[in-house]
């Protein structure tokens, strides 16, 4: 039981972390129909401008640590948004209304680029970051094993959340995310009626970015070592997320992250942690089998 | 610089854009890559002795990267604006060249085949070039393999390096289980690979594009770290070593036959020279190459060819005529794995020794790329598109660490200026004969 518990703690630390990545590409995908293939690149980005602006701050000689993980979130949040929104201008934007596969290959492409860019940048060793938050409670105890939550766990879980809660109402209450909603529905339309789609897109990048950069900032925190190949296999994964949830719906996209995460870190804690990635593959595959569309996602219909 | 006022006010009236627009943009491309930069190229971490990391600045490169942008910026504006005014809807260079390509078809084959069976006789060949050579093309014979999933039946697969590695391992299991050798072998292992191909195949391919293509992204990954993992069998990450070359009809490339039985030199008379097995295995892989090509180009005007394209067209026009998507989806697929599982086969053995480290998701991606680069459905495009990939971080063996920097740069370069592909034009596989059209 403890031992069950403490792996759910864990999942769940685990899926806020994919599910925050999966939500800038279901956003993507919902808005613009492509798998952002660069993302998981951009996700980590951020966790190596967070190394940089921690070692900066630590420079400037900022030590109260919840002001420091403040000035953090938002300078990797701004530097790497700025990725985001160039990365689509630059790979996406010109292949705009091209043929389905065009945009795909560019963000390969990207990622490839963005990859070696950050190798030859800062070097391929990882990067070892001290740990700032330490301690925890123990949250339950019982038959000689405690299972402990971690200030660092529970800030993540926090953070996610707020971030979640935030980002739902700035979809359902203002200008830019009811554009961003008719967008999704019928994007020649949107245009039609006055939406700037190039805009709501950008933005869209944006938006997605910054909420990778917190992702990459969680794990900077929660792992302590950043290398310039993390990008891929989050990136695979969060997409996985986002598809197991259904893609193009953000709360399938929440969803979908921490099924991931549980299903990784019970599998890893139960079965074998060489086969934890193969086990979110088979389940990705058997829901798809029975639900096409995701768990939440709406069965598209096809039209003649 | 550029922008000075009077100089370039003439410019300005010629291309039809306010001056004051491009210097804007310029500076807004200036500030954004000085963003960009200042972060992870003006800011440097290294390694200090107590294990920690520390910084320091390099903010040369930061003005660098926004004077690059500043300068670039209005120079990529205005070549647009002269390639627009230049060819209004007329074709292109690559286009014109496309279609020039598929007007002389058989003459560019003849040429083209002439040319890569001539190459190792070439004075210039050298051990090095014919090793590259043989490179492109097993990447050619992928990209033809692929061809038929992606380009034919219109089935995203981003995990098409799964069949490869099935391929190569069935042969390397075989030869050091049961002793098969190259050719025994060859068959088995496409075989194997197309059973793999219809067992991933049978459940996913109601599935539409995009889910079909993080499915097979997974199946790829699967396949991996099943190699990696299990290692009483695979050898996990040592892989398996001492894999057999393939025999010259039964006449072995050695110095000393094993088994002191005749030689590839002893039986026609000449001096050994390592040489003669590097040529060999390119003539090989040519012979599977151009067989693979044939194969497909048949395939493609046989019933079950035309249904693929016509699936890729309109899944729901195919349905109402009797076509039944999965059994052709799932030809396609099988086909496309047997293809790719060949090319494994000859990989393991031209290699001599294989690991999973071979079979990344990257190899999927540059098979891809290849497919979409050269023009999806285009078989010389194909092959254009592989010697582009394959050699291009050959000529940056100097600025080694630079090389897939610039590899992806130049894929979404590409892509941008051709989103299409380099030879997109294509001929239809059915055409009606011009006596049949208007009767008047």
């Amino acid at each position: 039981m403890a031992y069950f518990l403490q792996q759910l703690i864990n999942g769940v630390t685990l899926g806020s972390i994919y599910g925050l990545i999966a939500i800038g590409y279901t956003m993507v995908y919902g808005i613009i129909g492509m798998i952002n293939f660069a993302h998981g690149e951009i996700y980590m980005i951020g966790a190596f401008v967070s190394v940089i602006a921690f070692l900066v701050l630590g420079l400037l000689g900022v030590t109260y640590v919840p002001l420091a993980l403040f000035l953090v979130l938002l300078t990797t949040m701004f530097f790497t948004s700025v990725y985001g929104w160039t990365v689509e201008r630059i790979a996406y934007r010109p292949l705009r209304g091209s043929f389905r596969l065009a945009p795909l290959i560019s963000a390969i492409g990207m990622s490839i680029f963005l990859q070696n860019y950050v190798q030859i940048a800062q070097g391929a060793r990882g990067k070892p970051m001290p740990p700032l938050l330490q301690g925890g409670f123990t949250v339950f105890s019982g038959g000689g094993f405690d299972v402990r939550l971690s200030y660092l766990q529970l800030l993540i879980m926090l953070l996610t959340l707020a971030l979640m809660i935030g980002f739902t109402l700035l979809i359902e209450t203002t200008p830019l995310g009811r554009a961003q909603r008719a967008c999704e529905q019928d994007i020649g339309m949107a245009a039609l009626l006055g939406v700037d789609v190039d805009r709501v897109i950008s933005l869209t990048f944006v938006m997605g970015a910054a909420l990778a950069a917190v992702a990459g900032l969680m794990v900077t925190l929660y792992y302590g070592v950043v290398d310039f190949f993390i990008g891929f296999l989050a990136g695979v994964k969060a997409f996985t997320a986002a598809v197991l949830g259904g893609i193009g719906s953000l709360p399938g996209a929440m969803l979908g992250g921490l099924l991931i995460g549980l299903i990784e870190a019970f599998w890893s804690g139960y079965f074998s942690v060489e086969y934890k990635d193969v086990s979110v593959f088979v389940i990705l595959v058997l829901v798809l089998v029975f639900r096409p569309s995701g768990l939440l996602g709406r069965p598209e219909i096809e039209k003649v | 610089m550029a922008a000075l006022p009077g100089a370039a006010a003439t410019g300005a009236v010629r291309t039809g854009s306010p001056i004051s627009m491009l210097f804007k943009e310029a500076v807004v491309a200036a500030a954004v890559a000085a963003l960009l930069a200042l972060p992870l190229i003006g800011l440097e971490t290294y390694d200090v002795s107590n294990g920690g990391l520390g910084i320091r600045t390099r903010f040369g490169w930061v003005v660098v990267a926004a004077a690059t942008a500043f300068v670039g910026r209005p120079l990529l504006t205005l070549a647009a604006r002269l390639r627009r005014a230049r060819v209004p809807g007329g074709a292109s260079l690559p286009g014109r060249a496309a279609s020039w390509a598929s007007a002389h078809r058989t003459a560019i084959t003849a040429i083209g085949v002439g040319a890569a069976v001539a190459l190792p006789f070439a004075p210039f060949a050298s051990r090095y070039l014919v090793d590259l050579a043989t490179t492109v093309l097993i990447y050619v014979m992928l990209g033809w393999g692929l061809n038929v999933v992606v380009g034919l039946a219109g089935l995203l697969d981003l995990g098409y390096v799964a069949f490869y590695a099935v391929g190569a391992y069935a042969f390397a299991l075989l030869a050091q289980n049961l002793g098969f050798t190259f050719w025994q072998a060859l068959p088995l292992s496409g075989l194997t690979a197309a059973c793999f191909g219809i067992v991933l195949g049978f459940p996913v391919l109601r599935l539409r594009g995009d889910y079909l293509a993080i499915v097979t992204l997974g199946f790829g990954e699967i396949i991996r770290i099943v190699l990696l993992n299990w290692s009483p069998v695979t050898g996990g990450p040592n892989g398996i070593a001492d894999i057999p070359r393939p025999s010259f009809f039964g006449l072995p490339f050695a110095r000393v036959a094993p088994g002191g039985g005749l030689t590839f030199n002893s039986f026609f008379g000449i001096d050994y020279d390592p040489e003669h097995r590097v040529v060999f295995l390119y003539f090989v892989i040519l012979a599977m190459a151009l067989a693979t090509n044939w194969f497909t180009l048949r395939l493609r005007r046989l019933p079950i060819g035309r249904a693929w394209e016509a699936l890729r067209e309109d899944e729901i026009a195919c349905r109402a005529l009797g076509i039944n998507p999965t059994t052709v989806k799932l030809s396609a697929f099988a086909t496309g794995a047997m293809l790719g599982g060949f090319a494994g086969c000859f990989f393991a053995t031209r290699q001599g020794f294989i690991s999973p480290e071979s079979f990344t998701f990257m190899e999927s991606a540059i098979i891809l790329a290849i497919v979409v680069l050269g023009g999806m459905g285009s078989q010389l495009g194909v092959v254009l598109a592989a010697i582009l990939l394959v050699t291009l971080p050959e000529f940056g063996r100097q600025f080694a660490e630079f090389r897939m920097l610039v590899f992806g740069a130049a894929m979404v370069a590409i892509m941008v200026w051709r989103p299409r592909g380099l030879l997109s034009y294509r001929v239809p596989t059915l055409r009606f004969s011009a006596a049949r059209e208007p009767r008047s």
